[in-house]
């Protein structure tokens, strides 16, 4: 098998490797296995956005006439800022323990790879997000005809954000401490992304269909998912190249 | 014309080149600075014809619209020279984007302040969450974002790439978001009065504007290359050619 | 001193290449060629480059000037094929500290269609690691660590390896398992370039590369 015949092939490009589609299903398998293990950066995002949430009755005041009408804001900025906080160590101990480098001298294209890893972590850090959101809506007062849209409103739009903040944890993977680096490239990004998701439940309170809210949410979904996977690859190119 | 833009290429490419070049470029965008700015400060502020609705305080427009361009298409800029370093790896491209940076941040607080300033008189209040004054506000923070990425990063040539880079992500974020501000604008409060979005204009209105705008380009020319010299040298400080230059001087 | 186009045999060229970091000159000028059957050992001091030089050949850090040729074209037109043909290990190990040993080397096996669990864990055991396939990686040792990485020269396909120091952190029982794999693999057809101080005299194959202030090409 290691055979001068067979090395020469391979060096000729006529080696027989793996598609692309299997060493991605591998590696959303190694992905899933890795993330899942790391119980505690699971956890800490979910904590974050109850706790940020609970500071407002307490920082305002807990009543009902003033709570509920900023509950969409309120949920949708926690939202926004677990998320970020969850992003923040997405790629740095891969860059820290030589991964990553494997990854880029792997030969597969990167950009699948790294939205395996984006995709997972969406999975285990976003979607969690979303079926505790309502829990902390009616404790905000929210009225029950949001809380649907609320739902639906986070679901698409905690992709987008995890979609564009990987490009900034991309970025800031060879810095050491980045939390705050990160917050200021990320948010001014995702400002569209609240204004959307707080405009869907603003109008599904008054009774307004949020529809079209809801339809443009979609619309930044899919331009993340086909954008954001090139810049995150490049982003995590640049962060390797300076190690 | 294929063989032409290649030299032109190679020679942007040069920092011994550029530095030469635009030292000779320096002095006309000095003086065409000067003359505009000076034209179109004493037409605008003396001679323009008062506003009759907003009287003497809509000439603040003369300081205000020349920065807000100028902080927009700065951004646009450093896109493209964002390109161009992670296309062509021209690292003069990168020189030119560092030395925006700070010059498109402070002419975005200058359009937020000169607003700010001139909503006291309209307003009757410092600050409005007026549509564009937030988008302005939004596109500041854009700017320092960049600086502060490019001052965390090491080593340079990485800072360079990550912030070409990022400066590609944000223009392309920037149309959605002012969009989006926009939108947001509307549903919040009925369209109003908004800066800048006057009517017809006179031609003895418009012309100062004109010409004040083409000053500001001529001074941010001018900034830029006075900058973008500077760092020149810095980079290049071990090569020869810089040695020289400091000897004459 | 630039080498001229020696022969069409030749895998990688390098071209009058020169490195930069920090806006610090490393080296400049540097020209070699690997062919099948080359052991390439790079020495120098520290600090002049060698990690610099490999992580260039490798595709991680761009080269300031030169070229690489790969089966006699620009490498940068092909590097898939490059890294279909390449295995890269640097300073760190890439292992994942949350995954087990054998689940770390069954995801560098999996990007070469290599599936078959028994090969791993008998590779595993080559290493001295048996009895720690089902260890999470962040109980084992550097050097330990280390060996999971080196498994992998055991079940690749790939000809030619580029290696950062590879001997850190082994044992001599460990150095001399490694030095025989490179041989085979030499023998066999394959290529290896490897930073490394250890004394390699003696292995078929063996030319050196010494980087200095000034670049000297040794035999």
């Amino acid at each position: 098998m290691k055979s001068p015949a067979r090395f020469e092939a391979v060096v000729q490009g006529q080696g027989n490797p793996p598609g692309d589609f299997a060493v991605f299903k591998a590696a959303l398998l190694r992905e899933w296995r890795l993330q899942v293990r790391r119980r505690g950066d699971l956890l800490n995002p979910l904590v974050f956005f109850a706790l940020v949430v609970v500071l407002f009755p307490l920082g305002i005041s807990p009543t009902q006439e003033i709570l509920a009408p900023v509950a969409p804001g309120v949920l949708w900025v926690a939202a926004l800022l677990a998320t970020l906080m969850s992003l923040d160590a997405l790629f740095r101990p891969d860059l820290l323990d030589g991964s990553l480098e494997q990854t880029l001298v792997s030969g597969y294209p990167v950009a699948p790879l790294a939205l395996a890893k984006v995709g997972v972590h969406w999975l285990l850090s976003g979607l969690p997000l979303v079926f505790l959101s309502p829990f902390l809506g009616v404790m905000l007062y929210l009225p029950w005809q949001a809380q649907g849209v609320l739902m639906l409103s986070l679901l698409l739009g905690s992709l987008a954000l995890s979609l564009i903040g990987s490009i900034g944890a991309a970025l800031t993977a060879g810095v050491g401490k980045s939390g705050v680096l990160m917050t200021l490239l990320v948010l001014p990004l995702y400002i569209p992304i609240l204004i959307f998701g707080t405009g869907a439940m603003q109008a599904a309170i008054v009774g307004n269909p949020p529809g079209a809210h809801l339809a443009l949410l979609g619309a930044l979904v899919l331009l993340a998912l086909s954008l954001s996977p090139w810049a995150i690859a490049a982003g995590l190119k640049i962060a390797v190249s300076g190690e | 014309m294929w063989k032409w833009l290649t030299t032109l290429y190679h020679r942007l490419g040069s920092p011994k080149w550029f530095y030469q070049i635009t030292g000779r470029w320096l002095p006309w965008f000095a003086i065409s600075a000067l003359v505009l700015l000076s034209v179109g400060l004493v037409w605008g502020l003396v001679y323009a014809p008062m506003d009759y609705q907003q009287g003497n305080s809509f000439r603040i427009i003369y300081l205000h619209v020349p920065s807000a361009i100028l902080a927009q298409s700065i951004y646009v800029m450093m896109a493209i020279a964002g390109v161009v370093l992670l296309v062509w790896k021209m690292k003069m491209a990168d020189v030119v984007a560092q030395s925006m940076a700070p010059i498109g941040a402070g002419m975005t607080f200058m359009a937020l302040a000169t607003g700010a300033i001139w909503g006291v008189p309209t307003w009757g209040t410092w600050w409005m969450w007026d549509a564009r004054l937030t988008s302005m506000l939004i596109l500041f923070f854009l700017y320092l974002g960049l600086i502060a990425l490019r001052e965390a990063l090491k080593p340079q040539e990485v800072a360079a790439k990550a912030c070409a880079l990022l400066a590609i992500v944000g223009v392309i974020n920037i149309p959605i978001i002012k969009y989006s501000v926009d939108w947001w604008y509307t549903l919040h409060q009925p369209a109003t009065f908004t800066l800048t979005q006057k009517p017809a204009m006179p031609a003895s209105m418009w012309l100062p504007l004109l010409i004040m705008v083409l000053g500001f380009y001529a001074l941010l020319g001018w900034s830029v290359l006075l900058r973008a010299r500077a760092e020149v040298l810095l980079r290049e400080r071990k090569s020869g050619w810089v040695r020289e230059t400091l000897e004459k001087k | 001193m630039f080498e001229p186009p020696s022969a069409a045999s030749a895998w990688l060229q390098v071209e009058q290449l020169a490195c930069e970091r920090d806006e610090r000159r490393l080296f400049s000028d540097l020209s070699f060629s690997v062919s099948a059957g080359d052991m390439l050992q790079i020495e120098g001091p520290n600090g002049v480059g060698k990690t610099s030089l490999m992580r260039v050949l490798a595709g991680l850090l761009p080269a300031v000037e030169g070229r690489l040729l790969w089966q006699g074209e620009p490498l940068e037109d092909q590097w898939s094929e490059f890294y279909q043909a390449t295995l890269f290990l640097g300073h760190l190990a890439g292992i994942k500290p949350e995954l087990t040993t054998l689940e770390n080397l069954s995801w560098y096996a999996a990007q070469e269609g290599e599936t078959d669990e028994a090969l791993l864990e008998q590779a595993l055991a080559q290493v001295g690691l048996q009895g720690y396939e089902d260890q999470p990686a962040h109980q084992l040792s550097a050097g330990q660590k280390r060996r999971v990485a080196l498994a992998r020269l055991l079940i690749t396909h790939k000809p030619f390896w580029l290696l950062d120091e590879p001997f850190t952190a082994l044992d001599k029982a460990a150095v001399a398992a490694l030095e025989q794999r490179m041989v085979a693999h030499t023998r066999a057809g394959g290529a290896v370039v490897l930073i490394s101080h250890h004394a390699l005299e003696g292995l078929p194959g063996l030319k050196k590369l010494v980087l200095q202030a000034s670049v000297e090409e040794g035999r």
